[in-house]
């Protein structure tokens, strides 16, 4: 009883210097680190680790050095009880040509431990609720891939599990159906009785549905914080848009004591030091003659929080690399 | 049709025992082989001959009955470890055909959809759900071969007697040891194809040709030093040899036993260690 107590208020999720290596690549590097958050976005570019971490939490690759615990489960010593506690969506196409939806969440049901009949009743509403009801008895193969990803999401919750690892949920889906995904995944975090680490390129998909967000770089933990908290913590940015010698104008802001980053030609972001009024800006572009065509206020946007934890400056060539028009990360290339 | 609003819940009911995992895709895929009709009449033809020697073991015990009736049987048989060995050896081939055609489909289908990153995300290991495809064969193949020669033994028993049966018990322990040696041996061979090979048709082709193959080097082999060790390349003399030794009837051209059985075990050790490469959520290329 007192094992379980002690499961019970463990973290979700803590890993201790855990370090994965493939050969010699070091996919994880010392990564330490206790998760407790109902939702958790994990971003990271291309190779960052994030499908590697996912992986060694579902007990698919070993840990090299250090140890990971799903509900206090060590995964070396009892990863199948960890396992149980935990549903799994990949990131790839994965189901079983020539089987029904039905057939196919039953099945993943019954290998989770449910009794058939049990597994098949819960099957039916895990299809109900991803919305292939009306289809849940058609071949997995004729679906379109709106339906197979959420084809994916029942089969993973299907037996209830406490923790859902969502490996790129909304990939290739056109947005109407990456709407759907959301909405979803949403109902799922909303419940309150599940878990969700989402790992995703699209920060906007973190951003809308979780409320912390774990940030790997080159397989080390960047940053791991509150987006709301982070979000009420952050100072005041401020927008501008602007005609005229912007060059000098950014150089005279940035004398005042101001930080300013470029975003783009005639967009600046500014954060007011903490002496200075908003008519100061106004005083230095009248005097050298530039327009403000524009001011608003916002607070730091994930992407913000996503390239400070790349060590980068938003207006950088690199940065615009890594964050896509689409709002994706990693860079076209896939390439850092 | 009435839609109604579904919300996630949580599982908290009876979960079924860990080691009953396994035999979940066991029962999922007889499902799927037994959809083919094909396989259907393959498994019904193998019944065939331990129905013939059903009747034969009858006849040779009720000779005297069947004379009376007017059927007139030479006295050229009994029922011995020659007659349970011929027995065995159909239905061993017949498990051979059936490993062919059902084998290689078991593990290509899941690996050819990405399948199991999904079976090894639930409580199911890499041994686990290997045990679980392989019971597929195991059952299928131990109710072609042993169950009905250990039938056919019961059989002869009651006609002849507890003596009889005492007398020839190794007989009863060669064709389940031998039987389970050669399902073993077809399964691991199947998987290990099944994993390797992602095109069933192609695997079960080479299957196929790891016995005609091994066979013929083997006789090439035996022509050219004018010897029978060529035979450790023949996977079906060896398991005659083996199966003649635990029977200790005539040992086949070949090897000794104890050279055949060390080959074997290498053998099946290789197909082991081509599936722990295969069984795997992800590959990683290190």
């Amino acid at each position: 009883m007192g094992m379980t107590n002690q499961v019970d208020a463990s973290p979700v999720i803590e890993v201790e210097q855990l370090t994965v290596r493939f050969g010699r690549t070091v996919a994880l590097d010392d990564v330490t680190g206790r998760f407790s958050g109902r939702s958790i976005g994990l971003l990271g570019p291309n190779g960052a680790g994030k499908t590697t971490l996912i992986h060694t939490l579902l007990g698919f690759y070993q840990p090299t050095v250090g140890s990971a615990r799903i509900f206090g489960h060590d995964m070396r010593r009892a990863n199948k009880e960890a396992r149980s506690l935990v549903g799994y969506m990949p990131e790839r196409d994965s189901f079983i040509a020539g089987m029904s939806a039905v057939r196919y969440v039953t099945l993943m049901a019954e290998l989770a431990g449910l009794p058939g009949q049990t597994a098949l009743e819960r099957a039916h509403e895990a299809l109900y609720f991803v919305g292939l009801g009306e289809s849940r008895y058609r071949p997995l193969e004729t679906y379109s891939l709106g339906m197979k990803q959420r084809a994916k999401l029942a089969q993973a919750l299907v037996h209830g599990p406490r923790l859902l690892f969502l490996d790129e949920p909304t990939n290739g889906l056109d947005p109407p159906a990456r709407e759907r995904m959301i909405r979803l995944i949403k109902d799922i975090v909303d419940t309150g009785e599940v878990h969700v680490l989402l790992s995703s390129h699209l920060l906007r998909d973190v951003e809308e549905c979780c409320e912390e967000v774990l940030i790997l770089k080159d397989g080390r933990i960047a940053r791991y914080c509150n987006l709301e908290a982070e979000r009420r913590a952050n100072r005041k940015f401020l927008e501008l848009e602007l005609t005229g010698d912007v060059d000098a104008y950014v150089e005279a802001v940035r004398g005042l004591g101001c930080e300013a980053a470029r975003q783009g030609r005639r967009s600046l972001k500014v954060v007011l030091g903490p002496e200075l009024e908003i008519r100061a800006l106004f005083e230095l572009a009248d005097r050298h003659g530039v327009q403000i065509r524009h001011l608003d206020y916002k607070k730091d946007s994930l992407q913000d929080i996503f390239l400070k934890a790349m060590d980068l400056d938003p207006s950088t060539p690199v940065a615009a690399g890594l964050i896509n028009a689409d709002g994706t990360t990693g860079g076209a290339d896939g390439r850092l | 049709m009435a839609v109604f609003e579904r919300t996630y819940r949580r599982y908290t009911g009876d979960r079924t025992a860990l080691e009953s995992r396994p035999f979940v895709l066991t029962r999922y895929a007889f499902k799927d082989v037994f959809r083919s009709r094909f396989v259907v009449a393959v498994f019904a033809l193998s019944f065939l001959v331990p129905l013939i020697g059903a009747v034969l073991i009858y006849a040779f015990n009720n000779m005297g009955a069947l004379a009376e009736m007017g059927f007139e049987l030479p006295e050229m048989l009994e029922a011995n470890a020659t007659f349970f060995e011929a027995i065995v050896g159909w239905q061993g081939r017949f498990a051979f055909l059936l490993a062919l055609i059902i084998g290689p489909g078991l593990v290509s289908r899941d690996l050819v959809n990405n399948a199991l990153p999904l079976y090894l995300a639930r409580p199911l290991d890499r041994v686990g759900y290997v045990v679980g495809k392989m019971a597929v064969l195991g059952i299928l193949l131990s109710v072609t071969t042993w169950i009905p020669a250990l039938f056919l033994f019961i059989m002869q028993s009651s006609y002849a007697g507890v003596g009889w049966a005492v007398e020839n018990i190794r007989i009863a322990g060669a064709m389940v040891g031998g039987a389970v040696l050669w399902i073993v041996l077809l399964s691991l061979l199947a998987l290990a194809m099944s994993a390797w090979v992602k095109w069933r048709t192609v695997g079960a082709f080479l299957m196929f040709m790891i016995f005609a193959a091994g066979g013929l080097f083997a006789l090439m082999a035996n022509g050219l030093f004018s010897s029978t060790w060529g035979y450790v390349m023949d996977l079906g003399q060896l398991m005659k040899i083996v199966f003649a030794g635990l029977l200790g009837t005539p040992a086949p051209d070949g090897p000794p036993m104890l050279v055949a059985m060390i080959t074997l075990t290498a053998f099946m050790a290789v197909c082991v260690f081509l599936l722990d490469r295969k069984i795997r959520a992800y590959e990683v290329v290190g």
